[in-house]
């Protein structure tokens, strides 16, 4: 399978990248790690005039903890990096619960977390995760840089926010108000998969008790879901099975799953069900052991 | 010049620029006149006839167009080629020396790694590069790195203890390895 044929350019600024989109004029895509846009090309599901491969501009390949506990991921940062980090695992633990559940092994070493979130697969892993985290997309046009919270961001299935001369270059996550605690988990038939259902939950405690929360539901709806309703109803008191339970019910409720060959709607509500349970449970259960 | 398409187009089209590429496979450096559009497994097969690198499914799936791009395993049905401009590339063609085999394709000879063989190249090079990184690898952690690929055969078995076997002899008498170390841990 071939690609439709395109005009290829690899600048190696920003600037640069901005000023080629910004003459593509809509028809042009930005190519980072290329594990979504490329078989869509292939499939001719999309079919770009131009693709500007940004993977030659230095210093866009970093992730780092800040000193004052923000994320920050560039557009480069690959999936692979992202798994085999001791400090992402040390400063939040739901980014490291997903890394290594997106795709396959091989698809993560090219792969990136931006990229991910610009595709804005209902499917996608991070984009539920984020949105969990109250995480924010970069971008940089020709106007200069603007934050957008990935729950913003993702506007839709495959869609997103960005202006067509936009480049988005990092992906942040906010400083804990707390310690951070929570995890990801993520129903496929095999590895690779797109997930049945999949479920981020993260929370900030403080002395025991949740003082934010956010749950990010995978592959359940025309979009990624953030579970509102479910997050609020674990702030502001410690973590018991009363409340897990009545977060888990909320979060199924707000799933709009649809039935197919993965499943039926209510076998996959089921599952973001559980999946917060235990999620949720392994937290409890994890404090408990510390204390 | 023959356009790579050559099945569905005799001649490149003349409003889209052809590139000039310089990639080091298996340590030499070939070039390539390639259109943005061709992929790398098809710039490894059908430009530099390296047809160890298979093209199984042609989306992403599968596994066995894996080969290693700067010695991470990639696979080659979704990268462009003039991606690799300028970066080395290995395939299943390069693992062996002038005169004997790589530890992982020895691996798969004497433990009967591979069925009808199709997976194979990708499997070798996913688990070359997984021993590069890990050189003692337990059996999960080796179905996990050899998880991006698939087997039609199903003989998975066989192809995890091919990875082990190769693990041990890579490590080599003195630390403890040398081919007998899974043996020893039968109860």
């Amino acid at each position: 399978m071939y690609p439709s044929r395109f005009q290829y350019e690899a600048p190696t600024t920003v600037e640069a990248a901005i000023d080629l989109l910004h003459r593509g004029g809509g028809e042009a895509k930005v190519l980072a790690g290329g594990q979504s846009l490329i078989p869509m090309m292939k499939l001719r599901f999309a079919s770009p005039e131009l693709l500007v491969d940004i993977n030659h501009i230095p210093g866009l390949d970093y992730h780092r903890v800040d000193p004052d506990g923000s994320i920050h991921i560039g557009a480069l940062c690959r999936h692979v990096d992202l798994e085999q980090s001791t400090t992402l695992a040390d400063a939040q633990p739901v980014l490291a619960a997903v890394a290594p559940l997106v795709a396959d092994p091989i698809v993560r070493t090219r792969g990136t977390l931006v990229g991910s979130l610009c595709h804005a697969d209902p499917q996608g892993d991070w984009a539920s995760a984020m949105v969990a985290l109250d995480g924010q997309v970069v971008a940089q046009g020709p106007q200069g840089r603007r934050s957008i919270p990935v729950a913003d961001f993702v506007a839709g299935p495959f869609q997103n926010v960005l202006a067509h001369d936009e480049v988005a270059v990092e992906a942040v996550v906010p400083a804990p108000a707390g310690t951070p605690a929570g995890g990801y988990l993520k129903l496929e038939r095999r590895i690779g998969d797109f997930a049945t259902a999949g479920v981020a939950v993260a929370l900030d405690l403080v002395n025991g008790s949740v003082s934010r929360a956010g749950v990010g539901l995978t592959g359940v709806g025309s979009s990624t879901i953030a579970a509102t309703d479910a997050a609020q109803a674990l702030v502001g008191a410690a973590l018991s099975p009363d409340a897990i339970n009545r977060a888990a019910d909320l979060a199924a409720e707000a799933a709009q799953p649809r039935s197919d060959h993965r499943g039926s709607a209510s076998y996959k509500r089921q599952v973001v069900r559980t999946f917060v349970v235990r999620i949720l449970t392994n937290v409890l259960e994890s404090d408990e052991r510390a204390a | 010049m023959t356009s790579l398409f050559s099945e569905i187009s005799p001649e490149p089209a003349a409003d889209v620029p052809v590139r000039r590429i310089t990639v080091t496979v298996n340590g030499q450096r070939r070039s390539a006149d390639v259109e943005p559009r061709l992929l790398l497994a098809h710039l490894l097969r059908q430009a530099f006839r390296l047809t160890g690198t298979h093209t199984g499914c042609d989306t992403t799936n599968c596994g066995a167009c894996t080969v290693l791009y700067d010695g991470q395993p990639v696979k080659s049905c979704t990268m462009l080629a003039v991606q690799a401009d300028g970066h080395e590339v290995t395939t299943v063609e390069g693992l062996a020396g002038a005169s004997e085999l790589h530890p992982v394709q020895e691996g798969f000879r004497d433990e009967h790694g591979l069925q009808c063989g199709f997976c194979t190249p990708g499997m070798m090079l996913a688990a070359k590069a997984l021993l590069d990184r890990n050189p003692d690898p337990t059996e999960d952690e080796v179905r996990w790195a050899l998880s991006g690929n698939l087997c039609r055969c199903t003989g998975y078995q066989n192809i995890v203890k091919s990875v082990l076997w190769a693990a041990d002899k890579m490590r080599g008498p003195d630390t403890g390895g040398g081919g007998d170390r899974h043996d020893e841990e039968q109860p």
